[in-house]
């Protein structure tokens, strides 16, 4: 496929995450929806992976590998990432009873 | 159009839909399954894509652990309902058209590109095989790999120590 098929597709999937986290009040759909992003991200990554091996093939057998690997490192700090936030996000149900995230501005006083 | 072309379609289409019902679903159990249903046309891209260590790690780890976390996390609040209140309605048209507009400019700004004759190349190539992958990521990227570990040492430290109780 061309790679512009990959760049729009991953554009409105991270348009969409965008707009759900402005939209959206409960706490942990904006954590997914975070994730989504993030989703996008690497659907992309891989895709100008693959547009460089098949550019560099000849010359670099290994060409592009490095997209995917970057990749698996987001996999990585993305499930650290969600770990720690939804302890945060319990941790605030505990306190307020609530996961708006509109009950969360008395932190600026 | 051969099989590839519509199978990339099928899955582009699958990913789009399930990314609004995402935002839009008033459930927020419904929201974790149809994030699960986008998680598995990603995985469908990357198999396409013949990124198959990524595809079956995107499904275990994400569509697996990630999303069972999430489920659970929902389940043991109890907020099955529309506990949301929709207050003001200008917030959310002001959300969504922030987001469209963000879309909006990237597509105009990246439609303009010469990508011509760049092709993400499909069904070929064995860079994303686990073979390959493991030999560079355990010669080159060992580094990243073990500090990784510790990221996930002090990230288990850290949930133990925010969700204590006391």
């Amino acid at each position: 496929m061309p790679i512009n098929y990959y760049i729009f597709l991953a554009l409105a999937l991270f348009c969409i995450g965008v707009a759900g986290v402005l939209t959206r009040r409960n706490a942990i759909i904006i954590f997914m929806c975070i994730e989504l992003m993030l989703n996008a991200v690497n659907l992309l990554l891989v895709a100008f992976s693959k547009m460089h091996q098949h550019a560099l093939a000849v010359t670099n057998p290994n060409a592009g590998i490095d997209g995917q690997l970057f990749v698996f490192f987001i996999m990585v700090v993305a499930a650290a990432e969600v770990s720690v936030g939804l302890a945060i996000i319990v941790m605030m149900y505990r306190n307020t009873h609530s996961i708006d995230v509109n009950f969360l501005n008395r932190l600026k006083h | 159009m051969g099989i590839t072309q519509i199978l990339f379609w099928v899955l582009s289409i699958l990913a789009l839909l399930s990314a609004i019902l995402v935002v839009i679903s008033k459930n927020p159990v419904h929201s974790v399954l149809w994030l699960i249903a986008v998680f598995i046309a990603i995985s469908g891209h990357y198999i396409l894509l013949n990124a198959q260590f990524l595809a079956i790690v995107n499904l275990i780890v994400y569509a697996g652990a990630i999303m069972v976390l999430f489920l659970f996390v929902f389940m043991l609040m109890n907020l099955n309902s529309d506990t949301e209140p929709q207050k003001n309605k200008w917030l959310k048209i002001a959300g969504v058209v922030a987001g469209g507009s963000l879309l909006l400019v990237l597509v105009a700004a990246l439609k303009q590109a010469d990508m011509k004759g760049q092709l993400a190349e499909m069904n070929k190539g064995d860079i994303g095989l686990i073979k390959n992958l493991g030999m560079v990521l355990f010669q080159d990227y060992v580094v990243p790999f073990e500090i990784s570990s510790v990221l996930f040492l002090s990230a288990m430290v850290g949930v133990v120590v925010i969700g204590k109780k006391d």
